[in-house]
């Protein structure tokens, strides 16, 4: 065990502080670019992803011939660290980065790699998933978006629901089902599908924070090359899965830098806002209170590193990702709820309100925290995953 | 960056995990929690013969010259098979606080060769985990006061004593008591502490709690022979660095006792059969287990990371020693409660080890101070700053 940095991996992080240092935007504001709209705010992220692929720093751990770095999963790790510490604008192709991309390179032809990698770190080419369904969500192998074999083409057919970043788009990994006589997880296949192709239709979801991050996508004869199966046909599930654990080993790496702060923030206001004629900050309860989000914020980063570690010697993530999914997200829940008791009834103004703190931040992170226990597999289902898959109990459903 | 066990790391937790399984099966545990001081003379000498009495201390002193995360290494495992009697408090508290303390260095062979046992007498009536709290007084070479919740005292043959002289803090050495002790009988406390006694004496009055695996004693002091081993500045940074030694070393037994508490919930929800089916397979039980590896697995991390930093004297070891215990204390009571309630009226028996595992758990909850204590010292550091 040495929690230390080794002098390579330091030699990383000296040589990105010093590149983030005179190349992090300045207008950037914290959650948007002041004023613009969603689109206006995506090309933004897409143009600050693109300096950082110029600068040879996206995909720090993919390999070389992809247009990567080549460059460790801990270096990885601190790339994440130092964007987070520099409050740096989020990469745009976020699922292409983390989830997308790293599925390519376990499963893809050698022509995929080559047709597809480079322009996920340049963001010239926007990824989505297309995973859940209206009648698939938790239980993902029951979709029912159906892809025929039509000579040298699949012809897909069907509704994809929450799909994140559907609206801006290039492409999807999309689970389809291309055997229904199989048993369930027998007859899904993934294919990458162009998104601009005749058929496709996006309609904008909103969401309960007033948002519209996600989408629902639907199908209407679309026509995919058959040379567009990632993996093998009626495998899709093995696929499938390689992604959902990427999505939990991998989603909340820096999250708890985020945390920590927003936790610095909120000690700073305790400080100075009134509690019963004293600052909050000496209410003996609020204090105990706010202990105990230092700590799980505190063992979040012990888990991460732990996990990243194991991940590092190992190889592929497993399922023990989804220890960090519930973590994280139920101690976000708890977090804002705090933050909300300290703001007192400050914490309830929205955006735009002049006595707000922060614009509104805390009102909106409150009710964003909501959705964490939901997105990328409920805790419920977390706790299936961990139950059956980590402590071998028989499997539940 | 590398946050998982070396190699030798992993032998020694091997060695350990068969050391005490073959040493301290569950019957011994049984056996010993029956006896005063739950301390039996034999397995004694097999822990000092295999190092155990002195893995912390340097091979100068006859010890193993171990760092603290092999230390927590070594306390999981002795969590995991529920260790009874004096070694945590000769080990990790009064081992650590002579350790602390260069000039105390030369007793520590004492207790690497097993011949000797000790414990730290820190709380007094006020029951508090700092030194504030402390009112025994010791000067012109005795001490007087009474000290509450000394762990093992009956089998220490010394006492380290913490106690004012002249206003400082200081810490004293009361060696010896094993033969000048009294114990008094069971039920007969307050008249024990009331009848007059012969000057110098030491006397010694068990104090049954819901751990006997691990005994709690008021140790009352009047004009007792004392050596000064340290007072002031000195005695106050030995006693920090003791205290946060044996908070880390409990926090990392208290993995061992949740992993071990996990486990046998898991065994069980798969062997018991209800409605014709497992019981692990209902999700309303299969998601407590999932959550005992959950508080199982934090807790593990936040261990090790203390004791890592601890070792290493990084600059947050300390408010990382109270995250570990805050945690760890809510998340072993939780786990036991999740792995009794999965066992029906099974865990609620005698026979069942569950209930060792959950009196333990309470223990320490309390030791070294609760998630509440260490919350606000955690608040201290990162609020008040």
């Amino acid at each position: 065990m040495d929690l230390n940095y080794t002098a390579e991996e330091q030699k990383f992080r000296d040589e990105l502080r010093s590149w983030l240092e005179s190349h992090v935007p300045k207008d950037w504001t914290g959650r948007k670019a002041a004023g613009h709209s969603m689109e206006e705010h995506f090309a933004y992220l897409r143009a600050w992803q693109k300096q950082v692929y110029d600068g040879g720093w996206a995909g720090v751990s993919w390999p070389q011939e992809y247009g990567g770095r080549g460059a460790t999963l801990m270096e990885q790790v601190v790339f994440t660290e130092e964007m987070a510490r520099v409050s740096a604008p989020p990469l745009a192709n976020v699922l292409g980065l983390a989830l997308i991309g790293p599925t390519i390179i376990a499963h893809g032809a050698a022509a995929q790699k080559e047709r597809f990698l480079a322009k996920i770190l340049s963001a010239d080419e926007i990824w989505c998933q297309g995973f859940s369904e209206p009648n698939a969500g938790s239980d993902l192998a029951a979709l029912r978006t159906e892809a025929r074999r039509d000579g040298d083409h699949f012809m897909v057919n069907g509704q994809k629901v929450w799909t994140s970043y559907g609206w801006a788009a290039d492409w999807c990994e999309l689970v389809v089902r291309t055997d229904p006589a199989a048993p369930k997880h027998k007859g899904l296949t993934v294919l990458l599908v162009d998104m601009h192709s005749p058929g496709v239709e996006v309609r904008p979801l909103r969401q309960m924070t007033g948002e519209s991050e996600f989408n629902e996508v639907f199908f209407h004869d679309v026509r995919v090359p058959a040379e567009n199966v990632l993996g093998a046909v009626n495998d899709g599930w093995n696929v499938a899965i390689g992604t959902l654990m990427h999505e939990r080993a991998t989603l909340g790496a820096g999250l708890h830098i985020v945390y920590r702060r927003q936790f610095q923030r909120l000690v700073d206001i305790a400080r100075s806002i009134d509690r019963n004629g004293s600052p909050a900050s000496h209410d003996p309860v609020l204090r105990q209170k706010l202990a105990q989000v230092y700590a799980e914020i505190e063992i979040m980063r012990l888990n991460q590193m732990r996990s990243l570690s194991r991940i590092s010697q190992g190889g592929a993530p497993g399922p023990e990702g989804s220890i960090q999914k519930l973590f994280w997200s139920e101690l976000n829940q708890r977090f804002q709820q705090v933050a909300q008791e300290v703001l007192g009834p400050f914490a309830q103004l929205d955006k735009g309100s002049e006595f707000a703190f922060d614009d509104g931040q805390w009102a909106y992170s409150y009710l964003r925290a909501r959705g964490n226990t939901i997105e990328a597999g409920t805790s419920e289902i977390q706790r299936n995953i961990i139950g059956h898959f980590v402590l071998g109990l028989p499997r539940s459903y | 960056m590398q946050f998982g066990l070396t190699e030798t790391q992993r032998l020694l937790k091997n060695s350990a995990r068969e050391f005490f399984a073959t040493e301290c099966p569950m019957a011994e545990v049984r056996r010993l929690m029956e006896i005063d001081g739950a301390y039996d003379a034999s397995l004694w000498q097999k822990l000092a013969e295999n190092g155990w009495t002195g893995i912390i201390f340097d091979e100068h002193d006859g010890g193993m010259g171990l760092g603290l995360v092999e230390m927590a290494v070594a306390a999981e495992e002795m969590g995991r098979a529920l260790l009874p009697g004096p070694y945590f408090s000769t080990v990790f508290l009064a081992g650590a606080l002579l350790n602390s303390l260069p000039q105390a260095r030369g007793r520590l062979r004492a207790i690497c060769e097993g011949r000797e046992r000790a414990t730290v007498a820190l709380l007094e009536e006020s029951a508090r985990w700092d030194a504030e709290g402390v009112r025994t007084e010791a000067a012109n070479g005795r001490v007087t006061g009474r000290k509450l919740f000394v762990p093992d005292a009956s089998t220490a043959e010394s006492l380290l004593c913490i106690a004012r002289s002249g206003g400082d803090l200081a810490i004293g050495l009361v060696a010896g008591c094993r033969s000048s002790r009294n114990t008094a009988p069971f039920g007969r406390g307050s008249e024990a502490l009331a009848e007059p006694r012969p000057e110098g004496a030491v006397l010694t009055l068990a104090m049954p709690a819901i751990d006997r695996t691990r005994q709690l004693y008021c140790v009352d002091f009047d004009r007792a022979e004392v050596e000064v081993l340290a007072t002031g500045d000195e005695a106050q940074r030995a006693l920090e660095r003791a205290l946060d030694i044996a908070t880390v070393a409990l926090a990392a037994e208290m993995v061992g006792g949740m992993q071990r508490v996990t486990e046998i919930a898991v065994e069980y929800c798969k062997t018991r059969k209800q409605f014709g089916k497992p019981i692990g397979q209902f999700q309303a039980v299969q998601h407590q287990c999932a959550d005992m590896l959950l508080l199982t697995e934090s807790s593990r991390s936040a261990a090790y990371y203390a004791a890592w930093a601890l070792q290493e004297g990084a600059p947050d070891a300390r408010t990382a020693v109270s995250v570990a215990k805050a945690y760890a204390s809510d998340a072993y009571r939780e786990a036991g409660n999740r792995g009794i309630q999965v066992h029906g009226g099974m865990g609620f028996t005698w026979e069942n080890d569950l209930h060792l595992y959950y009196r333990r758990a309470k223990a320490s909850e309390i030791a070294f101070g609760d998630a509440a204590f260490h919350r606000e010292r955690i608040a201290r550091m990162v609020i008040d700053g």
